[in-house]
């Protein structure tokens, strides 16, 4: 089975939300969840760049390593779900995942909170297959329809790709040899400083 | 780690049902919107919904699942790159939103805007009937009662003021359609003071491109600029204004290794992706493009062959730049010598260059002097004309480009046939409407040949004294169709303009600013909003920055009392008396004008551009075959059967009738091509020679052509001279007869008048460019600077500079005075730059458009920009002990006026430069004025308008407003 993967190619992200809006449209995620956003460094300097965050779907992912309730699971496409029925709100997902990715309703007068949700990749959860009740819970369920997420469908600029690792890895590889500059690759300066020429 | 399939969970996991959820059988439209909508009560309701659930039940249209999907294509409508929009619908319910991989223009994309359309339709914030205002207090009405209330008084101002006293404000958020209905009738009403967003958009773009080589729109397209070698923005910021246009830029400079550079006074989020960026002080375009021109006449970059065949007065240019010396241009600018040499070199000699901008250059006073200098860079380096170069120019709304060309502008009839006696009498000839009557529709003949006054200036024919307004009264009306308020600039006067209307009628989705101010300048009554639909529930054609064209589908009907604008032009036309007249050869059905047929008069009158090719047939035959169409040249193959060898949305100019298949055209000025395949010369639109030098090009002509030297545009008379006028079929000839009878002549009927199409088929079978084969203009004797000159902004902060280069000197202009020259002196004298030290520039973010109140009711935009903001810069902060995200007050030079934003302490901005987002609206000197709206129609995100910061001046030209140069000061709150 693939390996379904995002990645961000940072020379193109330009923040310009599309990935943001359309995963709200797509599962009707209310005010103040964000299952996707993106992030800019450097923000109106020289070097500033964006990229677009959501779950990135761990191989070992370490909100699932952290749950008190087990209530993640991981799909054969390589898709980590979670089941809203069983998870508890306790919030130690967030503490645990490194990008952020888990996101929680506020309810109730002391700020308690419901329960986590998440990027799916457009796999909603547990639940029967594009039913009323998966998509009232995690929303559209795209791969089931044969479908990659929408957030990548639409980015204006071809920046965000998901899919089967193995092709977006092709992708963004012939993109890179193509263009001969910059990594492109977000993280590369952080992780090797100046001492290679992007 | 577990690895479990989908299927497998089920079992392991113990379900519930889930409950207070959707209902079990699928919702109706209806249904839903009363379940959804009404109960929702600002952001409060949106932060609360069920505890384990995604969402509040049925906040939105869920899918159905089971439910057959019907899908629809229209266009999104934020902004000019003409993404196509795939709608799935159930049970007439707007669902989901696919990517549209077919269209060549999005291939799939959008951006924040384009990927939340769906919200617009089904937005809770939405005006839903029609209301008026009783003794200062939004109430209820019907259609009937509005349209009754609205034509008595217009026809009572009309019997007591004249039809010039009545305000058209129209918009580039129509149809094509839509705007021909709109002007048609401010034209059968009897006035030229009609006008839309394309005066504060590229008014003075389609004024100096349209002077320089005969059309005033983007040459090329998004899709060709993939083929440049050099990409200049100079006054653009596609990353936040056009995203999905990024893609084509930044893909193209990727496999090209172009050169991407970026003029501009903010490093935009365009810049961050550039090669070079190049920052400089807001206003010296000219300066900046005559500086590059010094260095490419010096060291020989331009390109001599292209000047002498295809470019009239390039020498009286030379004169020009040859005082813009690197010295000088620094010291306007503030470029490094050094740095604008590397930039000017790259782009005369790594080519195809082409020059992108959108209003960075138009906002200004010099906005048509610095579009054409623009062009002149292009003509200087030989960069028009063959793929991957032009003038791309980037325009706003999804049908600016159209309602400009349609005419709903103060200057002209449709498709720029100008007001003269002849376009009267042409237009009067398309309609079926003898000329006296339409003379008699106006107060004077005077008045009909003479243009109105532009929107920029509304509030001052309404306060100005009447011996100032050039008309028998002062506008006492304003029938407002789609446009913002808060998008014109010096706010604070156009409230004492509300103040003085006596009737103001505000059409469209939302109430808008204009209601939220009129409440707030005291009105008590005469106050209408009229609910419109968005395009998504309606059909008819829009024009892209490209000039294709694409038909929209209706997605949904409106769901409570909206009408679409042919259905409110239709009832108001009725009950003016003009619908006879308006509708002789449109069908109606009910009171809905059939947008077809619109379409189809439309081709009927628009020789002069080319609108003539267009049918609705073979628009929606493109949009069914859009995956045909090529990612580069945007042309289909020649053997299919539907669109063979068609451009995408037959880009205007698309020649002759319909039935003789001209494929429209791709790219202007392209004389490697056919006239058939879409090629052409400049425009021979300026006569024939000028001092006893040709203004026709010299052994330059399009491929195939049987004149191979330049010739004049075609007129019966140059036929009958060529012999040509033999090839004419009977039919042709007896319509040209019959309007050389009219005209007195039968050789003065031209292309742009034979309404049988005769003239332009004989001269495109002789490979012969209608409109004749001239010369671009490089100097432009009818304009105030035939040559540009750099020119200080009103609002200076270099006052040493103004006494040699001061504005435009004070004249009368489109029927109202424009002081610019005295404001400027008034503020040097004052010591105004000393008072209000920085500089402030406005301009766009993604997730907003215009006046933005549409798009700050949608709630998925909304939440991503809750706050209005002002970015200053780090030492600019550190001076007054402002901090990032604190309040801070942002004075503006004119009118004691002020504004409370938050700040952005941020290095985008150089010291000395402030900028502040247009899109804002809904607070007024640090009043929330959400009170004033009519009860669930406020935005989800007030605040404060940048424009009511903005101040003075005027484009003499078009009466451009300047909302991208004039003087703040800052404070912390």
């Amino acid at each position: 089975m693939a390996r379904m993967k995002f990645l961000c190619d940072a020379e193109r992200c330009i923040e310009c939300n599309a990935c943001v809006t359309a995963c709200k449209n797509e599962h009707d995620v209310p005010w103040g969840i964000n299952r996707r956003r993106v992030v800019t460094i450097n923000d109106g300097k020289p070097g500033e760049r964006s990229v677009s965050m959501a779950c990135m779907h761990c191989t070992d992912a370490p909100c699932a390593a952290v749950c008190p309730v087990d209530c993640f699971y991981t799909t054969a496409d390589a898709v980590v779900l979670h089941s809203k029925d069983l998870c508890i709100g306790c919030g130690y997902c967030f503490y645990a995942c490194p990008f952020g990715a888990p996101q929680y309703p506020r309810v109730g007068n002391f700020g308690s909170r419901g329960k986590m949700d998440k990027c799916t990749f457009c796999a909603a959860g547990p639940e029967g297959d594009s039913t009323e009740v998966e998509y009232a819970k995690y929303g559209a369920n795209r791969l089931a329809e044969g479908k990659l997420p929408l957030c990548a469908e639409m980015c204006s600029t071809k920046s965000l790709l998901a899919g089967d690792g193995v092709i977006i890895a092709a992708i963004y590889k012939e993109r890179v040899t193509q263009r001969g500059y910059g990594s492109g690759a977000w993280g590369w300066q952080t992780a090797y400083r100046e001492t290679v020429d992007v | 780690m577990l690895t479990k399939r989908k299927d497998r969970q089920a079992s392991r996991t113990h379900l519930q049902t889930l409950t207070g959820g959707m209902a079990a059988a699928p919702l109706d439209r209806r249904t839903f919107l009363r379940r959804s909508g009404l109960v929702a009560g600002g952001l409060a309701a949106l932060g609360s919904f069920q505890l384990g659930t995604v969402k509040k039940a049925a906040a939105i249209s869920p899918p159905q699942p089971g439910v057959p999907i019907e899908l629809k294509k229209s266009i999104c409508t934020h902004c000019s790159v003409g993404c196509t929009v795939t709608a799935e619908v159930q049970n007439g319910v707007w669902t989901g939103q696919e990517p549209s991989w077919d269209s060549p223009f999005n291939r799939g994309s959008h951006c924040a805007k384009g990927a939340s359309v769906r919200e617009l339709v089904h937005s809770d914030r939405r005006l839903r009937y029609p209301m008026k205002l009783v003794d200062g207090r939004w109430e209820r009405t019907s259609w009937e009662e509005a349209i009754n209330g609205i034509g008595d008084k217009l026809l009572e101002i009309r019997e007591k003021s004249g039809p010039e006293s009545t305000y058209w404000m129209g918009s580039a958020k129509f149809s094509n359609e839509g705007t021909y209905l709109f002007r048609k009738l401010a034209a059968l009403w009897g006035t030229n003071n009609q006008d839309h967003q394309a005066r504060i958009c590229h008014s003075t773009t389609v004024a100096g491109v349209a002077n320089t080589w005969g059309y005033g729109a983007m040459t090329n397209s998004y899709n060709d600029i993939r083929n440049s070698k050099t990409m200049l923005v100079l006054g653009g910021n596609p990353a936040e204004a056009h995203p999905v246009a990024m893609q084509h830029l930044l893909e193209g400079k990727e496999l090209n290794n172009a050169n991407f550079i970026v003029m501009d006074p903010r490093f935009t989020r365009t810049a961050a992706h550039a090669t070079e960026y190049v920052r400089f002080r807001s206003g010296t375009d000219i300066a900046l493009i005559w500086g590059m021109l010094w260095h490419i006449f010096e060291n020989g970059w331009e390109d001599k062959e292209f000047i002498t065949q295809r470019v009239y007065g390039m020498d009286e240019v030379r004169k020009e730049v040859a005082k813009y010396t690197p010295d000088e241009v620094e010291m306007i600018t503030g470029v490094p010598g050094e740095q604008l040499k590397r930039v000017a070199e790259t782009f005369a000699t790594q080519k195809p260059s082409t020059i992108i901008w959108c209003m960075g250059q138009t906002h200004h006073t010099v906005g048509t002097a610095n579009t054409r200098a623009s062009c002149i860079l292009c003509l200087a380096t030989g960069n028009i004309g063959k793929p991957g170069t032009g003038a791309n120019i980037f325009r706003g709304h999804d049908n600016v480009q159209g309602a400009t060309d349609i005419g709903l502008d103060v200057v002209t009839l449709p498709f720029y046939y100008g007001l003269t006696e002849g376009a009267w009498k042409h237009w009067g000839r398309v309609w079926e409407i003898p000329y006296e009557d339409l003379v008699g529709q106006f107060s004077s003949k005077e008045l009909m040949e003479t243009p109105g006054i532009p929107l920029t200036r509304w509030f001052d024919s309404v306060s100005l004294p009447k011996e100032d307004v050039g008309q028998p009264d002062v506008v006492r009306s304003m029938f407002v169709q789609g446009h913002a308020s808060n998008s014109i600039t010096r706010i604070p006067e156009s409230i004492k303009g509300l103040a003085g209307l006596e009737l103001l009628v505000v059409a469209d989705p939302h109430p808008t600013t204009w209601a939220s101010l009129a409440v707030q300048a005291g009105r008590k009554d005469n106050t209408y909003l009229l609910p419109v639909c968005t395009q998504f529930e309606t059909s008819g054609s829009r024009v892209a920055s490209n000039r294709s064209i694409q038909w929209g589908e209706q997605i949904v009907p409106p769901s409570f009392e909206q009408k679409d604008d042919y259905q409110v032009l239709y009832l108001l036309s009725q009950k003016l008396g003009l619908a006879e007249w308006m509708f002789k050869n449109i069908a109606v059905e009910g009171d809905r004008p059939v947008p077809e047929d619109v379409l189809r008069e439309m081709n009927r009158g628009g020789w002069s551009t080319g609108y003539c090719g267009q049918s609705p047939e073979r628009l929606k035959a493109h949009m069914r075959n859009q995956h045909k169409f090529d990612l580069l040249t945007l042309r289909a193959p020649k053997d299919d059967p539907e669109v063979g060898g068609d451009y995408y949305g037959l880009p205007w100019p698309c020649w002759g009738k319909p039935e003789l298949r001209h494929p429209g055209t791709a790219n202007l000025y392209s004389t490697g091509l056919n006239v058939m395949d879409g090629g052409s010369p400049f425009r021979a639109r300026f006569g024939v020679e000028r001092n006893g030098e040709t203004l026709l090009a010299e052994g330059s002509y399009t491929e195939g052509s049987e004149l191979t030297d330049g010739y004049p545009e075609f007129t019966m008379a140059v036929l009958q001279k060529l012999g040509w006028d033999r090839d004419l079929t009977p039919e042709e000839l007896g319509i040209i007869q019959a309007i050389g009878d009219d005209m007195g002549d039968i050789g003065k009927v031209s292309w742009s008048t034979d309404l049988s199409g005769g003239i332009q088929r004989v001269a495109l079978s002789h490979g012969c460019h209608p409109y004749g084969n001239g010369k671009a203009r490089a100097l432009a004797w009818n304009l105030p600077d035939p040559v540009p000159i750099h020119r200080e902004p009103i609002y200076t902060p270099r006052v040493d500079l103004v006494a040699k280069y001061p504005t435009y000197p004070d004249a009368k202009q489109f029927r109202l005075p424009n002081i610019g020259f005295s404001v400027q002196k008034a503020a040097v004298d004052n010591g105004t730059a000393k008072s209000f030290p920085i500089i402030l520039t406005t301009g766009r973010l993604v997730e907003y458009e215009g006046g933005g109140e549409e798009t700050r009711s949608n709630r998925w935009l909304a939440e991503l920009q809750q706050d209005m903001f002002v970015e200053i810069n780090v030492d600019d902060a550190a001076e007054r002990g402002i901090s990032d995200g604190g309040w801070v007050w942002v004075n503006g030079a004119e009118n004691d006026v002020k504004a409370k934003v938050k700040a952005l302490v941020t290095e985008r901005v150089g010291k000395g430069v402030a900028f502040m987002p247009f899109h804002f609206g809904g607070w007024f000197r640090g009043e929330d004025l959400r009170a004033n709206y009519p009860e669930g129609t406020d935005p989800y995100v007030l605040g404060e308008s940048a424009n009511s910061i903005t101040t003075y001046g005027y484009d003499p030209v078009t009466g451009m407003q300047e909302p991208k140069v004039t003087l703040c000061q800052i404070a912390a709150v």
